[in-house]
């Protein structure tokens, strides 16, 4: 056995290709899952029954259905029920979107309501409404809390769209699965992947730290 | 003097739990009021439905003549807009301070002025400091409240109550979360506002500061005000057993006179 990187050099742009598809979905994902989560989040904290139950509902199932199955689902099933055309690239978008929204909503939840009652408290007699407690008071101290929560969800986002290429969408691993095949070098191939994976959300965690430093430093502490 | 206040047949149940049984009481603009009674008598209660961060169960709370909520066929609604409006104009301060750890203290004083008066930055801060100084604090306007000592968070909370303009303060036992030799600077402060002509409902655990600063004492008791007058007469010669009791165990290690 011998190594032989040649064939990847080669390939590199297609490869890189591969990559920038792979963060577009994840950014795109992440940007919209993120407001979605938080207003699943609100809905379940509601005190309307009804909604949140919908929200509730929501959640769990995207928290407990595989994601591929899901994916299937909106790339597959999706287009026959509302007879739309569905592009690999706008599935994997609105499956991860919706998926992640799920976790960011639990996320956004526990953070929520692990900021002492006496805020609302506090908020609410000097005349602020709910949404004013909520903006102003306690979101900004309940995202503090979340960071890590969500670093650690938004690398697991980043692994799970690897899924998207079996509907055929150009992300990092569809990329790496044709360049192998065609070079018939999978063991280059796959191992810079495997590289450029840890690379990346090992870049990603360690940038994570800093922050959470950074914000428990910069913040005053969280007890009142 | 004006009626400030006036509380009408005041029902509040959680429940099945009936913790205020028909309350009357009506405060003067000026006046300060001290509420007592022993631990679960509803004083907490009784003051959370005043600014309405409980709802009544039934019952009508009057502020400057005018009932509060609008009545259909009997019926009274609020609107919860109506209601922020309102606790603009009744301030309160808490036992556990909770004061907003992630802001300053002028961020803290400010911030209602900002979010809920629309008042513009400049005069927010300028009206900040003038209550912080009202306070003894304005020097540590930029300190965070977790480098405040107890006694000094209460004050900032009294200042951010103070500086929404209210008409009345509602003081709910400020001062028994505090270490025993921090309790005195708050209650030179509340007397200070009541001097100043503030009115005030205050509950509280110090006999001392009912006797020498309240201008009327209510013993809540089971539900009902069980007795009240001026604090000479009620702390000195209470009329009935239950307050009689509770002033005895207030009492009991009290040092001779
Ligand atoms: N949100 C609530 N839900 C259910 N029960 C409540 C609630 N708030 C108060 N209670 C009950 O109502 C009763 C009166 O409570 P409240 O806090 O008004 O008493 P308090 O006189 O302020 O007592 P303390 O001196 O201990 O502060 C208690 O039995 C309490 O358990
Ligand atoms: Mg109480």
């Amino acid at each position: 056995m011998e190594w032989n990187f040649a064939p990847v050099i080669a390939n590199l742009d297609i490869l890189l290709l591969g990559l920038l598809n792979t963060l577009k979905v994840t950014g795109l994902a992440l940007s919209l899952g993120v407001p979605l989560g938080l207003g699943l989040a609100l809905m379940r904290l509601s005190q309307n029954r009804p909604i949140s139950m919908i929200s509730e509902f929501i959640i769990e199932f995207f928290r407990t259905t595989p994601p591929l199955v899901q994916l299937f689902w909106f790339f597959f099933a999706f287009p026959i029920l509302f007879n739309i055309n569905m592009t690999p690239y706008l599935a994997a978008v609105v499956t991860f979107s919706i998926q992640s929204s799920a976790f960011f909503a639990e996320i956004f939840r526990s953070g929520i309501q692990s900021i002492d009652h006496g805020q609302w408290e506090g908020s609410k007699a000097i005349g602020m409404t709910r949404n004013q407690s909520l903006r102003r008071v306690i979101l900004p101290q309940a995202v503090k809390r979340m960071i890590p929560a969500f670093m650690e969800r938004s690398i697991e986002l980043l692994k799970t769209t690897t899924l998207v290429s079996t509907i055929a969408y150009t992300d990092l691993m569809y990329q790496a699965n044709s360049v192998a095949q065609s070079t018939f070098r999978p063991l280059e191939v796959y191992s810079v992947i495997a590289a450029i994976y840890f690379i990346l959300i090992f870049g990603f965690s360690q940038l994570s730290i800093v922050v959470e430093h950074r914000l428990a430093k910069s913040g005053e502490g969280t007890v009142n | 003097m004006s009626e400030l206040i006036r509380v009408e047949n005041l029902h509040k149940s959680f429940g099945t739990l009936e913790v205020l049984k028909g309350i009357d009481l009506h405060v003067n603009s000026g006046e300060t009021l001290v509420l007592l009674g022993s631990s679960g008598s509803g004083k907490s209660t009784l003051l959370r439905c005043i600014n309405f961060m409980e709802t009544l169960t039934s019952g009508r709370i009057l502020l400057n003549g005018d009932a509060i909520g609008s009545e259909t066929r009997g019926k009274i609604t609020y609107k919860e807009s109506d209601l922020c409006k309102l606790r603009t104009r009744i301030g309160m301060v808490f036992q556990h301070f909770n004061l907003f750890p992630h802001m300053t203290v002028l961020q803290n004083v400010m911030e209602g002025q900002l979010t809920v008066l629309g008042r513009d930055k400049a005069e927010a801060a300028e009206k900040s400091m003038i209550q912080l100084t009202r306070v003894g604090l304005a020097d540590k306007a930029a300190e965070f409240p977790s480098r405040l000592s107890g006694g000094q968070k209460q004050r900032v909370a009294i200042a951010r109550a103070l500086a929404m303009d209210p008409d009345v303060m509602l003081f709910d036992e400020v001062t028994s979360a505090l270490d025993p030799e921090l309790v005195g600077e708050v209650l030179k402060t509340m007397r200070q506002l009541a001097e100043e002509g503030m009115t005030m409902i205050c509950v509280t655990h110090e006999l001392g500061f009912a006797y020498h600063v309240a201008n009327r004492v209510l013993f809540l008791n089971e539900g009902t005000i069980h007795e009240e007058g001026d604090p000479q007469s009620v702390l000195r010669n209470p009329q009935t057993k239950r307050m009689k009791e509770f002033l005895e165990g207030h009492a009991l290690f009290k040092l001779p006179e």
